[in-house]
């Protein structure tokens, strides 16, 4: 028998963790890459100048356009390809988790300049 | 009393949706918390589910607005480079902090780290937003998926509060000011 996607039970669930899945890694890899923009646009002047999409703001505008694509589509990917399925979340968010950390400090100045 | 676009501007972007934003944090995650977490399905109300919602959704507009308006309105203006020779730095916030050792650090420090770590707040939320929409009480079922999220939504709670509390901070020192002056109202003589 085919169940709606919304309907639960009071204890168990019939939606599956692939799509919520999908949002955390995506979050997560999307943090990462700013972070990593934002450290090679800082370190290497090629890079930098590479990232200056709009002027006014510098490369300012180019770490959060290549980010925002970079998460738009990672997400994009990933929920379609997990979108109806139930994943390892545990792990999944472990490791998004884990890079939203790493972009914290790779985006805290005193960081950086220890590279 | 006046003020000049520039800082109307300074005040849309910094009070208006990013304080608003840092107000409706606390706001989400006693309630994210509430929902998914704590009270029993009889208990569940489709009216307060769908506010929650709204709610969310506002707050990624909030988040968004705030980090466009810095980034491509105020940015601009801050990191404005005076021509040469310029004595008086006051319309060049960046150059203005730069020129002291007891300011500099809330440019290689606040401003440096401010302009990144901002957007974690609106690439955070937004997934929040689409989670919820997405499962609504049924994360309750889900816990690591639950606790991820409030993870996510703690996170950019805390980027918004080092982006509010630097910008407020570089603001005192070096206010982004200039445009055309607005009146707001004819002073008058005690």
């Amino acid at each position: 028998m085919n169940m709606p996607k919304s309907a639960t039970s009071p204890n168990r669930s019939a939606l599956t963790n692939g799509s919520g899945a999908a949002a955390i890694l995506a979050a997560g890899i999307g943090s990462f890459s700013l972070a990593l923009l934002a450290c090679a646009g800082d370190k290497l002047a090629a890079v930098k100048n590479g990232l200056i999409f709009y002027k006014p703001t510098g490369p300012l505008s180019g770490v959060t356009t290549g980010a925002i694509l970079i998460w738009l589509v990672t997400w994009v990917i990933l929920e379609w390809r997990w979108r109806n399925r139930t994943v390892g979340i545990g792990r999944i968010a472990a490791i998004a988790l884990a890079l939203l950390g790493l972009s914290l400090l790779l985006t805290f100045p005193p960081v950086v300049d220890l590279f | 009393m006046e003020i000049t676009v520039r800082g109307l501007w300074t005040l849309i972007h910094g009070m208006g949706f990013g304080a608003l934003y840092l107000l409706a944090c606390s706001g989400a995650l006693v309630e994210l918390y509430r929902f998914t977490a704590s009270s029993p399905p009889s208990e569940a109300n489709p009216g307060q589910e769908r506010f929650l919602k709204g709610y969310l959704v506002a707050m990624v507009v909030l988040a968004w607005a705030s980090v466009l308006t810095g980034a491509y309105v105020i940015y601009p203006w801050y990191r404005t480079a005076p021509p040469p020779g310029t004595t008086d730095l006051a319309m060049f916030p960046q150059r203005l902090l730069m020129a002291s050792s007891t300011t500099i650090g809330w440019h290689s420090l606040g401003m440096e780290w401010k302009e990144h770590v901002a957007w974690f707040a609106p690439i955070s939320i937004t997934m929040v937003a689409f989670v919820f929409i997405q499962y609504g009480r049924d994360l309750k079922n889900h816990r690591q998926l639950r606790a991820a999220v409030l993870c996510f939504a703690v996170v950019s709670f805390v980027a918004a509060g080092v982006a509010g509390f630097c910008g407020a901070m570089i603001n005192k020192y070096a206010p982004v000011q200039g445009g055309h002056t607005i009146q707001l109202s004819q002073g008058e003589g005690k």
